[in-house]
């Protein structure tokens, strides 16, 4: 999932400027599960907003609602027939989801509520940890499962470094290190041998490199002259 | 008139656990032990109920101030609804400093349902506490601007 937290009150409060109409816009997927911008948040933000305006003497009305879905079109459009209403959209989506309001409805002002973080899982209640970075060409299969992009703070290929010290990274006893994973995995897995393959440099075109990444799949366009 | 038979206009929020708090206020009310009439109750069936949105809404509608109060740590019938429920007050409570109001206003205390005296003493303990920090300035500042929920994506859905 997308992990994201909330930007602290003052900073969301900032950029609301003069607003007088708000609308908190909450995401009932990725954002909820790592409770950043679901119904509960979205209403607690919007409590919170109510009521630091109205300690500043300022009569802002900040409504509340949670799409399915911020980064779909499809799932934002109900959304057109209320947003008159406002002077500004909060997003409590991900980085997606802000744009995703901002495409659509391009006479709106849309801020972001959350900083996104990663794409990650959450390994126990409270605790969310990076596991990808979307770098476009997965190595998983040669490294037994564990991403030393995501995981290797050096994104080394070829690990580990001298910095590995007792299974855990040179920068944090909180961090393990990845390398340390990848061997304990592939010796479970009687595959150890093949860690001896010197992988070669990484092609980073299929990442940011590349610049601004982009999917096609013609068998899913629809034919021309149809109505989407 | 006493201390805790003094009235005020003050309203603090008493959620009660239903196994412990609300118990020990009636054993209070039993053993003819007066608590402050500010204190409001509301029972729950656990602690563990009370999420941060509904102490926030209380301060929303005007409360001075908001308890909880939940079974003895170990003690709670649905195992550890009065530790998550502690934890959330404590998120409640930086909450309100970042809204500009005193983290005071919002606390938890344990008890068992035997306790009648300590129910007495922790109404009385807050009462106090509100009436030195005075009235919440969000009753005073004006008009209510309580924002309502926008129709659900649902509901939406079916207007396409």
């Amino acid at each position: 999932m997308i992990v994201a937290e909330q930007k602290p009150l003052a900073e969301i409060k900032s950029m609301l400027g003069e607003a007088k109409r708000v609308l908190v816009v909450g995401c009932g997927t990725c954002v909820t599960v790592c409770f950043a911008g679901g119904t509960k948040e979205v209403a607690e933000l919007a409590s919170t907003l109510r009521m630091s305006t109205q300690l500043d003497s300022k009569e802002t009305v900040v409504d509340e609602v949670v799409v399915q879905r911020q980064c779909e079109w499809e799932y934002i459009d109900p959304l057109l027939a209320t947003l008159d209403q406002y002077d500004l959209v909060v997003s409590l989506g991900c980085g997606v989801g802000v744009q995703t309001l901002a495409e659509r409805f391009p006479k709106i002002r849309v801020v972001p509520g959350l900083n996104t973080k990663f794409m990650g899982l959450p390994t126990k209640p409270g605790v969310w940890e990076e596991r990808c970075q979307a770098c476009g060409n997965c190595m998983l299969d040669r490294t037994g499962g564990v991403c030393p992009i995501s995981r290797c703070s050096k994104q080394l290929l070829n690990g580990p470094c001298g910095g590995s010290q007792d299974g855990k990274c040179e920068i944090s006893e909180d961090v393990p290190c990845a390398w340390q994973l990848i061997w304990e995995r592939m010796t479970s897995l009687g595959r150890e041998q093949e860690l001896l393959k010197v992988q070669p440099p990484k092609d980073w075109t299929t990442s940011r490199d590349g610049g601004p990444r982009r999917i096609v799949r013609e068998d899913l366009q629809l034919p021309e002259g149809y109505r989407d | 008139m006493s201390d805790t038979q003094q009235n005020s206009d003050l309203k603090i929020v008493a959620f009660c656990c239903q196994y412990c708090a609300y118990k020990a206020a009636d054993l209070a009310g039993s053993l003819r032990l007066q608590y402050p009439p500010e204190f409001r109750i509301i029972q729950v069936p656990c602690t563990g109920r009370i999420d941060t949105v509904e102490v926030l809404h209380a301060f929303e509608e005007g409360a001075d101030g908001v308890v909880t109060l939940g079974c003895m740590p170990g003690d709670c019938h649905f195992l550890e609804g009065n530790l998550r429920a502690r934890r959330r007050v404590e998120r409640v409570k930086k909450l309100l400093a970042e809204v500009g109001l005193e983290a005071e206003r919002v606390e938890m205390y344990n008890l068992s349902s035997a306790m009648g005296d300590k129910f007495v003493q922790y109404a009385t303990e807050m009462t106090e506490r509100i009436r030195k920090l005075g009235p919440s300035p969000l009753r005073h500042s004006g008009k209510h601007v309580a924002g309502t929920p926008v129709a659900g994506v649902s509901q939406m859905r079916e207007s396409l």
